[in-house]
């Protein structure tokens, strides 16, 4: 008895047990859909995410009587800062909070490392005007005497116990004597160069109000120099005709242009004919107030554009494009950063830019006022990032990190001026060139005459920018599937209703297992018939397909015509039953007809060949993998999930309703298309719709039968790039976590969405439909 | 006829040609890929043609015929041929010529009015090779150890040079193979010891030894190997080409010598047997264009047996729940809207999570958690079979699914009714009585899901599949089943050969071949589980009565 008890207790825990487990297993199927749901989201949301910058560390520095900051900097990991002062002395910093003595001066040994820069004899008066940056990390040291010095600040890290520590080095690219800029060695107000292996260009403005250009010419190499050896240059100096003020200068880091600002006018000069500066354009914006000016100008990374600050607070973006007559430099875009523009405000200037930072790979840039409002834009998804105070006031020198990941500025004690800050913030903004807009509209890229709809993610160039839109290949995937329907929904609409309505059992029994046997067929062969088989076929016989939309539903239309006027005795032999049957010779016989009548229609109507005749004299262009192919490729996939469906919905529409009606007296005919189609048309629409559904997410057949070329075009005889097969072919190369990566996860999200749509919809009718036929 | 029309019959015809067109596509399509499947394996005859091209030119072309076709004339206007006027359509044929050493292509086509002669001479061989692909030409001299010898010993030196071959193979394979895999476990062992600290000098000195010992093992082996590969480039076969010019073929690459035209019926037939079996278990060779494709059969055998052991398991389950416990509820509806969306779902995107999710995310966990001595090589955080299969898993759950909740909803309830009538807990039903009269419906189901993961490519070529894997998942080294390693698999073997191999004529035949070998195996298991299905359909029908 005891153990008759203790079983059932057992067998009851069992039971619960086996509920739980089964209970648990049941909802894993809903919890699986809502984990690729969910992940998918959690890969793509970080795009959409605007910026955020968030102070770091704040360290206070005493600075000499009267030294002033000029330019500053960070390593790539933010670990050291530098700052270079009027009296030419860098000094580095530690950035992390674990603090190194006091101050945070960064030490080898006991002595803080705070490097004279100016030790050469030729720097006789070491008071520095100014230091000029460019995108790499030399920097241009000016002194107030007219002496120039070439500077470059580096890190490398070393590994200690494993422990990585970053240590500054200094080098001198042109070694640490003075280099000659102005022929005449008068002081520079303004300096700005670029550098490659090759050359390095100086335009300057000198005191004397002189416009100059200078080119140093290595006689082997500027970037294999060591500090051991002084590197070999030839120096041509020349003087540009220029009789305006100068404001500013900016030297392309391709050495192909200079941009000298005056006043409100932007003068291009032309710098790769190495002894000779054409002016080659003048940016004059308008503006809408006739008292805002230009304030500052910077370029953006890449070389092609520049940017102008205005008074007004507004940034306007320039690049050359392609016009009739010629390239002219156009203003792209504008960039407000005060969202209220009034007008009365300008006077007071607080608006206006006073300065633009770009950063060194991205096309993205600060703009900063005198109030020390900052705020960050990306220039071709045309994106407001981000708008805030960071330090009171404008810094003394500000900095951009080299992975942009984080900025670094000098700011003056207003209480102290012994006592400077140097604050590091940290930035996350790594998506800022993927917004819905750009996604989705028209984008005036760099280089590109109009606004266009394009994608192009990689290219074998280095500063080379994506472009995500992703218009092509959704209108690809929408006309791959819009083909493929035109052609699968009328032989599998025609197929289902004569199976389910016309057809004998016993044959009904063969042919439906048959043609859903088609479902089951892997579609990687079925693409790679489609690329390799048929589409060459099609570009041979390119008449023959279109005759064949003509021959096989006049030769259908033969047979019955002959069948009806048969004597009745043939018609008792061979029933209209057996017409699928009948039909397949002579449908293989007008198929055959119109292959061998190809070439003679290629003859009389095309000049011999219709591809050469469609491509030269009409113009159309013509790949041999075109939507034609995927089209029938893609129905024929299709075509099952279509027929089987739809074949179920009219087949299970109850007897009675069809029995009635042809007591009434109506035809087969009328029965069928006045009554059964009516009712079972939900059923219908949901195979189309899951059809659909299949025909948007396909992606072996799509890959392999066209070129995947995403193109805005419905020519029928041109291919397209498909969601699907975008991913397929760009999603093993894509560097994990980057916008690409995501932009790629997007896609996957839009197709998972789309098709949620749809079969929802589809699943939803479909069982509305069930409950109406049981209830009849 | 206005009658005839509006009776609704020829529309009815209409329908009806509807369903022809599905069948002709449907068995058209069967039977292209059969034909030319097949005929990749049939010695085909070997041909000479005389050519004498329009500027009277004369050549000779050895070679297999691929295809013919006959062209309109006015296409080949460009050519400015000098031709009969009234002819209209000229034929054109695609002859394999092989011999890659000698020619950059070996695929050429010739024109039918330039062919003046064309014959096929019994002494035509053709040589199956490692390297450098099908050599046909005349053999003219065999040299056995530099000296000339007769003909006849041909069969006699190409067997002895098998068996050194396959000595060779099992001596790379297994033995080199695994000393190369033990050497790499002990760097992997040093490398985790050092990672956690605790590398004594007397630990480095018992894997050095152990490392010195496996060095010296792997000497002897080389020697041994490297006297095998003397012994068998003792031999060569000196042929001549189409062109006359003498080649020497060294027996090192030869495979196979064959006089196709001196075959008969049963001898191709034989060969033809033998081909296949060569395509099913040999491996590729040259860029995956000739040879078999055994590691593809093997990795897509493999991968869709792990994926069986998942979702079998969860799909039943989930079709138990759905049939037998879920009450009529909105949570049992949204659960069946998710199982259709799941099995709407586009493959890729399926693809596109199993490589974030699985891969990426779990994959790369595992490694920081249990493989860090390999890093920053990944392990599992990189794609491979084991992940192929759980994505798979997911993709074929509302098949298993779907098909077992059929069969469980054909189950008369008076048999649930009756066990729990007697006292058995709904557990013990299920167990007991519904399970097994189930199982037919469950076994449906999974059969239908190996079909299906077995022809599905797109998301594995995120996943975890490769064109060329160096080595199977399944090998002699311990722990035998490599569940990181990245596998081949027919369907992409397909879609890799097809599009991305340098030579797509050369590799067509192959691919249709594949493909062949693909469509079998689907069709017989949507066959197998189609005829299960309806064998249990009768059989309930019974049980209601």
């Amino acid at each position: 008895m005891a153990t008759l008890i203790s079983s059932n207790r057992s067998r009851g825990v069992k039971n619960s047990l086996a509920k739980w487990l089964i209970t648990l297993g049941g909802i894993s199927v809903l919890f699986t859909l809502v984990l690729i749901f969910l992940y998918l989201l959690y890969v793509v949301k970080p795009i959409f995410e605007s910026a955020e910058i968030e102070s770091k560390t704040n360290i206070s520095l005493h600075l000499a009587a009267g030294e002033k900051v000029l330019s500053t900097g960070v390593d790539e990991l933010q670990e050291v800062g530098y700052q270079i002062n009027d009296a030419g002395s860098i000094d580095f910093y530690h950035l992390k909070d674990s603090v190194k003595g006091a101050s945070n001066a960064f030490k080898i040994g006991d002595s803080a490392l705070s490097t004279s820069l100016l030790e050469s004899d030729d720097f006789e008066d070491k008071q520095v005007a100014q230091v000029v940056n460019s995108f790499s990390a030399n920097k241009l040291v000016h002194t107030v005497t007219g002496k120039t010095l070439l500077v470059q600040p580096n890190f490398y890290a070393t590994y200690d116990n494993d422990v990585r520590e970053i240590i500054p080095l200094l080098s001198y690219p042109l070694g640490q004597n003075a280099l000659i800029i102005d022929e005449q060695e008068t002081p520079l107000t303004e300096l700005s160069f670029a550098m490659n292996d090759e050359l390095i260009i100086f335009v300057g403005f000198t005191e004397d109000k002189r416009l100059i250009k200078t080119t140093y010419v290595a006689d082997d190499d500027f970037g294999s120099s060591n500090d051991g050896y002084d590197v070999e240059y030839e120096t041509i100096f020349q003087e540009i005709d220029f009789n305006h003020q100068v404001d500013e200068i900016k030297v392309t880091p391709d050495l192909n242009l200079a941009f000298v600002r005056s006043g409100s006018t932007v003068y291009v000069y032309e710098l790769n004919e190495e002894d000779d500066a054409n002016l080659k354009a003048t940016i004059v914006p308008t503006f809408t107030n006739s008292t805002t000016q230009l304030t500052s100008m910077a370029l953006l990374s890449g070389s092609s554009s520049v940017l102008l600050g205005d008074s007004n607070g507004s940034v306007s973006q320039w690049f050359e494009v392609a016009t009739d007559n010629g390239r002219k430099f156009k203003q792209i875009r504008t960039f407000e950063t005060s969202e209220f523009n009034n007008s009365s405000n300008a006077a007071s200037n607080t608006n206006a830019i006073s300065a633009i930072y770009t950063e060194q790979y991205r096309k993205s840039f600060y703009t900063m006022t005198e109030t020390g409002l900052v705020n960050v834009f990306y220039t071709t998804s045309d994106a407001h990032l981000w708008q805030g105070q960071l330090v009171s006031g404008e810094p003394e020198a500000f900095a951009i990190a080299p992975r942009a990941n984080g900025l670094i500025s000098v700011v003056k004690d207003p209480a102290n001026s012994n006592k400077i800050s140097l604050q590091t913030f940290s930035v996350h903004n790594e998506h800022p060139e993927v917004t819905w807009q750009a996604l989705w509209q028209e984008v005036w890229y760099e280089g590109y005459p109009e606004p266009d709809y394009v994608w192009q993610s990689t290219s074998g160039s280095d500063d080379f920018e994506g472009k995500f839109s992703l218009v092509p290949i959704s209108f690809g995937t929408i006309k791959a599937a819009l083909y493929a329907m035109l052609f699968a929904v009328p032989i599998a609409l025609t197929a289902a209703i004569y199976t389910a309505y016309f057809m004998t059992p016993g044959m009904r029994k063969k042919v439906k297992p048959t043609i859903e046997m088609m479902e089951a067929l892997p579609t990687v062969i079925l693409g790679f018939l489609a690329g390799l088989w048929l589409a060459p076929i099609m570009e041979e016989y390119l008449p023959a397909i279109f005759l064949l939309f003509f021959f096989l539903p006049l030769a259908t239309l033969l047979t019955a015509f002959i069948w009806h006027n048969l004597p009745n005795e043939w018609k008792d032999k061979i029933p209209e039953t057996l017409a699928p049957v009948l039909l397949i010779p002579v449908l293989m016989l007008a198929t055959y007809l119109a292959f061998s009548l190809s070439g003679v229609l290629e003859v009389a109507f095309f000049q011999g060949d219709m591809r050469q005749y469609l491509t030269n004299d009409l113009g159309i262009d013509f790949d041999q993998r075109n939507a034609l192919v995927v089209g029938i490729a893609m129905g024929f996939a299709v075509i099952p999930t279509i027929f089987s469906m739809a074949e179920d919905a009219i087949f299970s529409v109850p007897g009675h309703l069809t029995s009635g009606s042809l007591a009434l007296g109506a035809t087969q005919w009328q029965t069928l298309a006045k009554v059964v189609l009516l009712t079972a048309s939900p059923g219908i629409f949901s195979a189309v719709m899951m059809g659909l559904g299949r025909a948007v997410g396909e992606t072996m057949i799509v890959l392999m039968a066209t070129g995947n070329t995403p193109i805005l075009d419905w020519s029928i005889f041109q291919g397209m790039r498909t969601l699907a097969a975008n991913i397929a072919v760009e999603m093993p190369e894509s560097e994990v976590g980057s916008s690409h990566y995501r932009i790629l996860f997007l896609a996957a999200f839009v197709l998972f969405i789309f098709t949620f749509v749809f079969n929802t919809i589809a699943e939803f009718v479909r069982q509305r439909l069930r409950e109406k036929y049981s209830s009849m | 006829m206005n009658k005839w029309f509006k009776s609704g019959a020829p529309w009815i015809w209409m329908s009806a040609g509807g369903v022809s067109i599905s069948l002709i596509s449907v068995l058209g399509l069967l039977w292209l890929i059969a034909s030319r499947g097949l005929s990749y394996f049939w010695p085909s005859e070997l041909y000479q043609f005389d050519i004498t091209d329009q500027n009277g030119a004369k050549s000779v072309v050895i070679g297999e015929i691929y295809e013919r076709e006959e062209i309109p004339v006015n296409q080949l206007a460009h050519l400015d041929l000098k031709l009969d006027p009234n002819q209209e359509v000229l034929e054109r044929l695609l002859v394999k010529t092989g011999n890659r050493e000698l020619v950059s292509l070996d695929f050429r086509w010739l024109l039918g009015n330039n062919i003046t002669n064309t014959q096929t001479p019994k002494d035509l061989a053709v040589i199956e090779r490692t390297t450098h692909g099908n050599f046909y030409g005349y053999i003219d001299s065999v040299v056995m150890d530099g000296k000339e010898v007769e003909q006849s010993k041909l069969p006699e030196l190409l067997t002895r040079v098998e068996e050194f071959q396959d000595q060779i193979d099992e001596l790379q394979k297994s033995d080199i193979g695994a000393i190369n895999y033990q050497l790499e476990r002990l760097r992997l062992k040093t490398r985790k010891y050092q990672l956690d600290n605790e590398l004594t000098p007397a630990l480095q000195a018992e894997i050095d030894s152990e490392t010195t010992a496996l060095k010296q093992d792997y000497d002897k082996l080389e020697a041994e190997l490297m006297g095998y590969r003397k012994k068998i480039s003792r031999d060569h076969i000196v042929m001549r080409a189409m062109d006359g010019q003498l080649v020497t073929v060294n027996f090192e690459h030869i495979l196979k010598v064959t006089f196709n035209n001196q075959l008969n019926v049963f001898q191709k037939t034989g060969l033809f047997f033998s081909h296949i079996w060569g395509f099913l278990v040999e491996d590729p060779r040259e860029a995956n264009t000739e040879g078999g494709v055994f590691p593809a059969i093997f990795g897509t055998v493999l991968m869709v047996l792990l994926m069986t052991i998942i979702v079998s398991p969860f799909g039943v389950i989930a079709a138990i729940y759905l049939h037998e416990y879920a009450g009529k509820n909105a949570l049992t509806k949204i659960l069946r809207i998710a199982v259709i969306n799941l099995a709407g779902v586009p493959s890729i995107v399926y693809g596109v999570f199993g490589l974030g999710f699985f891969v990426y995310m779990v994959g790369g966990s595992l490694d920081q958690l249990f493989y860090s001595e390999n890093l920053p090589s990944p392990t599992f955080g990189t794609p491979g079979v084991l992940w192929s299969a759980l994505t798979l898993a997911i993709l074929t759950l509302p098949v298993v699914i779907v098909s077992t909740e059929e069969g469980l909803s054909r189950i008369p309830s008076a048999m649930r009714h009756g066990s729990l009538a007697l006292g058995a807990t709904k557990a013990e039903t299920l167990w007991r009585i519904i399970l097994p009269i189930a199982s037919p419906a469950i076994m449906t189901g999974i059969i239908l899901a190996i079909a299906r993961a077995a022809g599905e490519v797109a998301p594995l070529m995120l996943v975890g599949v490769v064109k060329m894997a160096p080595n199977l998942p399944l090998d002699g080294n311990f722990p035998f089943l490599h569940l990181d390693r990245k596998f081949m698999h027919l369907g992409f073997h397909i879609y890799d050969v097809g599009f991305q191999s340098p030579n797509v004529e050369a590799a067509r035949p192959l691919v249709f071949a594949t493909a062949l070998l693909l469509v079998t195996i689907i069709v017989a298991l949507n066959m197998t589980a189609v005829s299960i299905r309806n064998r249990l359909r009768e059989r309930y029908k019974m049980l209601e009565h």
